[in-house]
């Protein structure tokens, strides 16, 4: 009787994991300083109150992934949507821990550190493979859209037939040039945004909705 | 993905690698991975690459245009190479085109 229980008990646990459909996971990428964990910080804390992790003016300060789950994003309409956010680590194809010792940081801490990044973008560029259903492609609308590491990483998410929405960030400074890239990317939607001070994040909402819906 | 081993062994060697066909998006995200777990402190500090495609109509299609232009519209090539190299290796255009015409 007790095996019998038990039994069922854990068969039930089985198929409930196994039916209960998986939320959509959307990892937030780009280049080191895009701005990507400002951003994950102020969706997370526009709808759940929390926060994800730490901002820094240094690179590769996200060196994990993060993952906030169950975010319920919604609109006026009665849209919503339920969606885990992964804040990755800015993708690069060469990490040299001097970059971290100009920042005045000591050379063991900047070894680590190093370490750490090469290991969060080997397992971003891994999640991308596997693990992802939407992206949010974070750039700095200051820089030239035009890197290697952006077309790459681009080309890769379209070659997996991922929902993209391409981010153009801190449009609140003055050398800010988002139709630079509208351009570069004419095939997605492109969001200009200051993650840090908030504008436009209920045009960005609105695209979640409809992109990642 | 015994190519990226391939092209990786040789660029974490110092050489620079040309390849006439480019790289598939898999290959390039396979790539950038397998790059970020051969990084060592004071030793391989990652790669550097470039795709130039011959685009119809370019006003300076520049030196690999030109070299491409040779072989038609839409043609690509990707020079991939060890990180913080590529500079003066792009200065340097008498030896990438020797390098290449041996190929
Ligand atoms: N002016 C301005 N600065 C921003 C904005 N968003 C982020 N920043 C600044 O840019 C720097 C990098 O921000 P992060 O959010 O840490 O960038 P990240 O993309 O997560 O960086 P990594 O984790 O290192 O890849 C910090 O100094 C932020 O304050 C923005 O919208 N406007
Ligand atoms: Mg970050």
């Amino acid at each position: 009787m007790n095996l019998f229980i038990r039994t069922k008990k854990r068969l039930s646990r089985f198929l409930s994991a196994f039916l209960k459909k998986r939320q959509s996971r959307i990892g937030i990428y780009g280049p080191p300083n895009a701005g990507k964990t400002t951003l994950s910080n102020r969706i997370v804390r526009d709808w759940t109150g929390d926060a994800l992790g730490p901002v820094s003016e240094i690179p590769h300060e996200t060196r994990r992934a993060r993952r906030k789950e169950g975010i319920t994003i919604s609109n006026q309409n009665g849209n919503s949507l339920t969606l885990d956010i992964v804040d990755t680590p800015g993708v690069t194809t060469k990490i040299d821990y001097q970059e971290f010792v100009e920042y005045g940081i000591e050379k063991e801490e900047a070894i680590k550190r190093a370490r750490e990044a090469t290991e969060g973008v080997a397992e971003a560029m891994h999640w991308l493979r596997e693990d992802i259903d939407g992206v949010i492609y974070m750039l700095d609308a200051t820089l030239d859209p035009f890197t290697q590491v952006n077309i790459m990483l681009v080309g890769i998410i379209e070659s997996r037939d991922l929902p993209v929405l391409i981010v153009a960030n801190k449009i609140d400074l003055p050398d800010a040039a988002p139709q630079r890239i509208m351009k570069a990317f004419p095939q997605h939607p492109v969001i200009a945004i200051s993650g840090l001070e908030g504008d436009n994040m209920e045009e960005l909402y609105e695209h979640m909705l409809k992109v990642f819906g | 993905m015994e190519k990226i081993r391939l092209i990786l062994d040789d660029v974490m060697e110092g050489n620079i690698v040309v390849l006439e066909k480019g790289l598939s998006p898999e290959e390039q995200s396979r790539l950038i991975e397998m790059t970020m777990m051969e990084i060592s402190p004071d030793g391989f500090s990652g790669i550097e690459m470039e795709t130039y495609s011959a685009r119809e109509g370019q006003s300076s299609p520049g030196f690999f245009g030109k070299l491409l232009g040779k072989k038609g519209p839409g043609a690509r090539m990707t020079v991939i190479g060890p990180a913080n190299q590529m500079k003066t290796i792009k200065k340097d255009k008498d030896l990438i085109s020797a390098w290449v015409s041996s190929r």
